[in-house]
């Protein structure tokens, strides 16, 4: 029985990472008709091209632009809705939940299809066009909810009568807020926010519709399909995995590294 | 009161945030002029590895900067350009859509003034169907659709579209994952135009490639060079710009244009959208994609067939010779261009492409059914439970 659900966990994890593994085994394939299935020796030619590509480099700059931009404010607004709509009545919050979770659960072509016909029709009462500032719109539109949904359970766990405890020992609303509030929830904050980044990083339908004459990475290896899709892709999907792992690793060691002090007055009390 | 402020101050925030926005944005274009390029993926010399970056070279030389994007098909590039929100000063259509952009006043004339390096586009390559005057597009490609096969087991002469219909091959055939080069196919086959508007004739190709269909391992576009080079597919058509390179790697790959029954000659050009807001910079970029030495820099990285005689001499010996690139034009004497199709043929082109794809109307109708089913019972287990549950409270 143990071996079996081995070997059942060990197949979960291969089809999970079995496609990463291939791709960034393939992102050192010396091979130069751009093959992606056959393998013919290792080199560094994929990342050395990645990095005089200025097309790429462009694309590349302006997704981590926008994701970055995207994820701070709907971090900076979807806490502030969150402890709003925590201190809500049932019926409303219930209201108010729905209408944040509405951009969640609605496809994703058809946010990308109205948010474009709502900027279009901006653009042109305001004059201006579509770019860089749609975008960013359009993205923090559709990190909100995730944001919100990370932080109103850490709200839940909160004990209420913390706030006011802080008051009754001298804070002001907004110092007993920053200090007690904020730590409290801030894992949610973080989870929240990195979920924003990473789904602002990826996102292709909606971008594809409110991006006007700016082009994101995703929308710039689309456009590669009708010739091939070149390794550089798999040499740039390799550091964005390997970037992305590091980062891990340092908040799960900074995590546990904060937990054992944090815990001990804790058991005091 | 404090909370009063503190929402203030919020708001003040979200506010401020905003002008932001557009100035970061806004500062790239500040010294100059920017033109908006919107051209098909990897269509032009990057400057990666040791190859010309064409659009630093035209800033360089003219101090225009380049907002440069891409598109991966006509149709995507047409819908971004109608549905608004976006200026494109430079974009680069193939044959069928310039008529269909003509027809539609979406593209404007060009001032061949401002473009003297037209004089090197070879004669035969203008006044061509889609742009009967030469008034609205300068050509940037050119190229022939052929048949990719694998000289290791497909041991005849590959010199028709019939062999994509060969039982012998079933499961190793690749097909067009697009209607019209589909379709197109099935048309040479049967010797129609390929830009007919007979319902009949379009029913009949329906018809040869729903025979076809059991033989086809898949319909893909861009994989069709790692299902060739793998050895996982023996036979594909494809465009013969694509095809140079894989055959000049991979000795066991080769390449024929059907000449008797015919095959597609297509022309990429260059246009300028109707809304162009830098019509006069535009038309400096095309003329600077017409010198010589820029447009063989850029036939070398894509690999597809130039229209210019001056720029052809540019490149490599093997590729100025390459049968390929450059078909003599026996070849091409049977070959047809697309034009635009009316309206009511292109829709029910596609719909008779979906039925081929989904396997005729007997099939959908069965999916249909399951799905209402599925939805049947998904009614039932709700109304089931909600009755329990009114059971259970009384």
């Amino acid at each position: 029985m143990k071996a079996l659900s081995r070997v059942y966990l060990f197949l979960i994890f291969l089809f999970l990472y079995a496609p990463i593994a291939v791709l960034i085994v393939f992102s050192f394939n010396a091979s130069t008709t751009m093959s992606r299935s056959v393998w013919s020796g290792f080199s560094f030619r994929w990342y050395s091209i990645l990095f005089q590509d200025q097309m790429l480099l462009d694309a590349l700059r302006n997704t981590m632009l926008i994701a970055a931009t995207a994820a701070i404010v709907s971090t900076v607004l979807g806490t502030a809705a969150a402890i709003g709509i925590f201190g809500m009545k049932k019926w409303t919050k219930r209201v108010v939940m729905n209408v944040t979770n509405l951009p969640m659960v609605n496809p994703d072509i058809v946010t990308g299809v109205s948010l474009m016909l709502l900027f279009t029709f901006a653009a042109r009462i305001l004059g201006g066009s579509l770019g860089m500032f749609s975008l960013v719109l359009a993205h923090i539109t559709f990190c909100l909810p995730y944001v919100i949904l990370s932080i109103l359970p850490k709200l839940g766990q909160m004990n209420p009568n913390l706030f006011e405890a802080a008051q009754d020992l001298g804070c002001n609303p907004l110092s007993a807020f920053f200090r007690v509030v904020l730590p409290e929830i801030f894992p949610g904050i973080v989870t929240g926010m990195i979920m924003a980044f990473t789904l602002s990083i990826d996102d292709f339908v909606i971008s594809y519709f409110t991006s006007g004459t700016t082009q994101t990475l995703p929308i710039f290896i689309y456009s590669m399909t009708r010739k091939r899709v070149s390794p550089e892709i798999n040499a740039l999907s390799t550091l964005l995995f390997g970037t992305i792992i590091v980062l891990l690793l340092l908040i799960n060691l900074r995590n546990s590294k904060d937990k054992k002090p944090s815990r001990a007055p804790q058991m005091e009390v | 009161m404090r909370k009063k402020w503190f929402s203030i101050i919020l708001a003040a925030a979200i506010v401020a945030s905003f002008p932001a926005g557009p100035a970061t944005a806004a500062s790239v274009p500040s010294t100059g002029v920017t033109i908006n390029v919107y051209n098909w993926g990897e269509y032009i010399s990057p400057g990666a590895d040791g190859s010309m970056n064409v659009n630093e070279e035209f800033t360089k030389r003219t101090g225009i900067k380049v907002n440069y994007t891409t598109y991966e098909d006509n149709e995507s590039m047409y819908s971004k350009l109608v549905s608004g929100g976006a200026s494109y000063d430079v974009i680069f259509p193939s044959d069928y859509m310039i008529a269909k952009m003509i027809q539609e006043k979406l593209v404007q004339k060009l001032d061949f003034s401002n473009i003297p390096n037209y004089k090197y586009i070879d004669q035969s390559y203008r006044n061509e169907v889609y742009d009967p005057k030469n008034e609205y597009s300068v050509p940037y490609t050119w190229g022939v659709v052929g048949i990719f096969y694998n000289k290791k087991y497909v041991k005849e002469k590959v010199d028709d579209w019939k062999i994509l219909w060969d039982p012998k091959y079933a499961g190793k055939i690749l097909m067009f994952d697009n209607p019209r080069d589909a379709f197109g196919i099935a048309q040479k086959i049967l010797g129609f135009s390929y830009n007919s508007t007979k319902t009949e004739e379009w029913t009949q190709s329906a018809k040869l490639l729903e025979q076809q269909k059991p033989l086809v391992q898949a319909y893909v576009m861009d994989q069709i060079f790692d299902k060739m080079s793998s050895g996982e597919a023996w036979l594909a058509p494809y465009y013969a710009g694509d095809a140079a390179t894989l055959v000049s790697q991979d000795p066991n790959i080769g390449f024929a244009i059907p000449t008797r029954e015919g095959t597609n000659f297509f022309v990429d050009a260059m246009c300028i959208p109707k809304n162009a807001q830098h019509k006069k910079e535009a038309e400096e970029y095309i003329n600077f994609l017409c010198e010589p030495d820029i447009a063989a820099a850029n036939m070398d990285y894509v690999g597809y067939s130039s229209p210019e005689t001056a720029a052809k001499k540019l490149l490599p010996k093997e590729t100025q010779e390459n049968p390929i690139i450059y078909p003599p034009q026996s070849v091409l004497k049977n070959s047809e261009t697309y034009t635009n199709l009316p309206d009511d043929t292109s829709l029910m082109i596609d719909t008779l492409w979906a039925q081929v794809k989904m396997g005729g109307p007997g099939k959908t109708a069965t999916l249909a059914a399951v799905l209402a089913g599925f939805l049947l019972l998904y009614i039932c287990i709700v109304v089931f439970k909600k009755i329990k549950k009114k059971r259970e409270l009384q």
